[in-house]
């Protein structure tokens, strides 16, 4: 655990706030993607999971770790792959079929 | 220095994760942006392995084989009409990730948590366990396994705003008495609670509102993970998908013309209400029409205008759609599909199933695009919508769906529905369309109609 600062925040804030814009520009027609495709982004708390897994803080946190491992990477690895899927069937008219 | 190369790759990751996402606003560079992202989950992932406090590989190699066959399994064999369940259960497990992680880091440091931390922790906790027992409900519900109308019962809200608010009061004490452990799991516990009581009563219309939600909470929760590690690619990952959830729930609960309070709390489609629509309804009539005559109007349409819903998912009857409509082009008609934000039970639902059924994705229009053709069109096919083209929404003060902004299809000079029966949709809300004199009703469900459509056009 480490001290909370400040720049943080603005870390947040302006992720935030980028997300917001970069969002509202993609059309309702890809709405179901984005779901997924967030989805799989926020798989990244593989991140925070793969230390707790691989790090040695005692049998119950490797325990909840793997668990919180194979959650995320459910996410990351089905979010990709379903998104992919969704996206490859999008057609314009007169490509074929 | 390896140090700095983790930090570096965390920073790739966070720039590759906004590129693709911004290549979501075409379906043109929509892969190409996925692949950027998926590059930058990978430079993640590798950093992180780098880090010198994972001294043992094999949990996580486990953890990684397990959960990434089970959602290979998922992604590549479920079929389409299943992904807002697959969505629905997939902020579960996001959400079970970051609360698990915020659960073992106060265990490790047994309660002594500076005050800020645990400020942020206590988040992570509380929306995760909330988002977890949600997201699981709503899996339910779109899976069938609960019951889909609202479940409601005496003094609900009262109860749950309470629970709501002891919850609040515990998170607060907390960042106080970060060390008071039994507060802590008793919190946890109560999040649990509170995600099941929030979504039961709220049934399947109002799915595309609750499931972003959930979805804007796990990314909150990620990010709260973020901020107990100090890692920010994790505060950024997460800030993406929670201003993702939120921007969708504004834009859902927008075209129901709902609040998101009157979503969680007002559960729709009341026993009385229902009863008293549908004795009014026993007065007026509706004119059945056969597949044969259905089928004339469609053949001599020049321009039909197809309306699908949730009915059109629950029958899987998209390709029957997609092939209705390549016979009416065949013959010289124009086919567009007219798409409500709120039809099906996600955002974006309809559309991904009439891709899948080949329809290219220009003759999808958004409800603001198609409005005005309306007039045009010589037969509007509502396939399995109801609220959304009710124009009682546009027309009549006392109709709970009042205000919110629906598909002209009463404007259409002719107008079909497919219909399985008389029943009112899940609102118990009474269709005034249905009696339109220039409205006939074929009953049946969607995909036997359609295929009855198919079979009767070609004799015409």
């Amino acid at each position: 655990m480490s001290g909370i600062s400040f720049i943080e925040l603005y870390v947040f804030v302006l992720a935030a706030f980028v997300g917001y814009q970069v969002i509202s520009r993609v059309p309702p027609l890809l709405h179901t993607p984005l779901m997924s495709a967030t989805n799989a982004i926020s798989g990244i708390s593989l991140v925070g999971s793969l230390v707790l897994a691989g790090a040695d803080y005692g049998t119950l946190a490797t325990w909840l770790g793997f668990i919180a491992v194979t959650s995320s990477s459910l996410n990351v690895i089905g979010g990709f792959l379903i998104t992919d899927r969704m996206l490859r069937m999008f057609k314009r008219s007169g490509s074929k079929r | 220095m390896l140090d700095t190369a983790i930090q570096l790759a965390y920073l790739a990751a966070s720039v590759l994760f906004i590129l693709g996402l911004k290549g979501l606003s075409h379906p043109d560079t929509a892969r190409r942006g996925m692949l950027l992202a998926e590059l930058g989950m990978l430079m993640a992932i590798v950093g992180t392995l780098l880090k010198h406090e994972i001294v043992r590989y094999e949990w996580i190699i486990a953890g990684v084989a397990i959960g990434g066959a089970i959602g290979a399994a998922i992604s590549i064999w479920m079929p389409m009409t299943a992904v807002p369940q697959r969505t629905a259960i997939s902020h579960m497990f996001g959400a079970l990730a970051a609360t698990l992680v915020g659960v073992a880091e106060y265990y490790r440091h047994a309660g002594a948590i500076p005050h800020v931390e645990m400020a942020a922790l206590g988040f992570e906790v509380m929306f995760g366990s909330l988002t977890i027992t949600g997201s699981f409900m709503a899996f339910g519900k779109l899976q069938e396994i609960v019951k889909g109308a609202p479940i409601t019962y005496r003094l609900q809200n009262p109860i749950n705003i309470s629970l709501f608010f002891v919850t609040l009061g515990m998170f607060a004490y907390l960042i106080f008495q970060p060390a008071n452990q039994h507060v802590f799991y008793a919190m946890v516990g109560l999040g649990l609670l509170i995600g099941v009581f929030i979504v039961m009563p709220i049934g399947g219309a109002d799915m595309p509102v609750v499931i972003s939600l959930l979805n804007s909470y796990a990314g909150l929760a990620s990010s709260a993970t973020g901020f107990v590690l100090g890692n920010n690619v994790l505060i950024i990952a997460g800030a993406l998908d929670g201003a993702s959830g939120f921007l969708l729930s504004v834009l859902m609960s927008r075209a129901m013309n709902r609040s998101f309070a009157n979503v969680l709390f007002g559960a729709f489609g009341g026993g009385e209400q229902a009863a008293a629509t549908l004795r009014a309804a026993g007065e007026k009539t509706v004119r059945p029409i056969t597949a044969e005559d259905a089928a004339i109007q469609l053949a001599y349409a020049r321009l039909v205008i197809v309306v699908p819903g949730y009915g059109m998912a629950v029958a899987q009857a998209q390709h029957q759609v997609a092939e209705l409509a390549e016979m009416i082009e065949k013959r010289g008609g124009t086919v567009k599909y007219a798409i409500h934000p709120v039809a099906g039970r996600m955002p974006g639902h309809m559309n991904v199933l009439l891709a899948e059924a080949n329809v290219p994705y220009d003759r999808l229009y958004d409800m603001e695009d198609i409005n005005a053709e309306f007039e045009n069109a010589d037969v509007a096919l509502v396939i399995g919508a109801n609220d959304v083209v009710n124009p009682a929404a546009r027309n009549d003060r006392a109709s709970p769906i009042y205000g919110m902004p629906i598909l002209d299809v009463d404007r259409a000079k002719s107008i079909i529905v497919l219909k399985r029966s008389m029943n009112p949709g899940f609102a118990g809300i009474e269709n005034e369309l249905f009696y339109h004199p220039k409205c006939s009703m074929l009953f049946g469900n969607a995909k036997d109609s359609l295929v009855k459509l198919i079979g009767e056009i070609k004799n015409v």
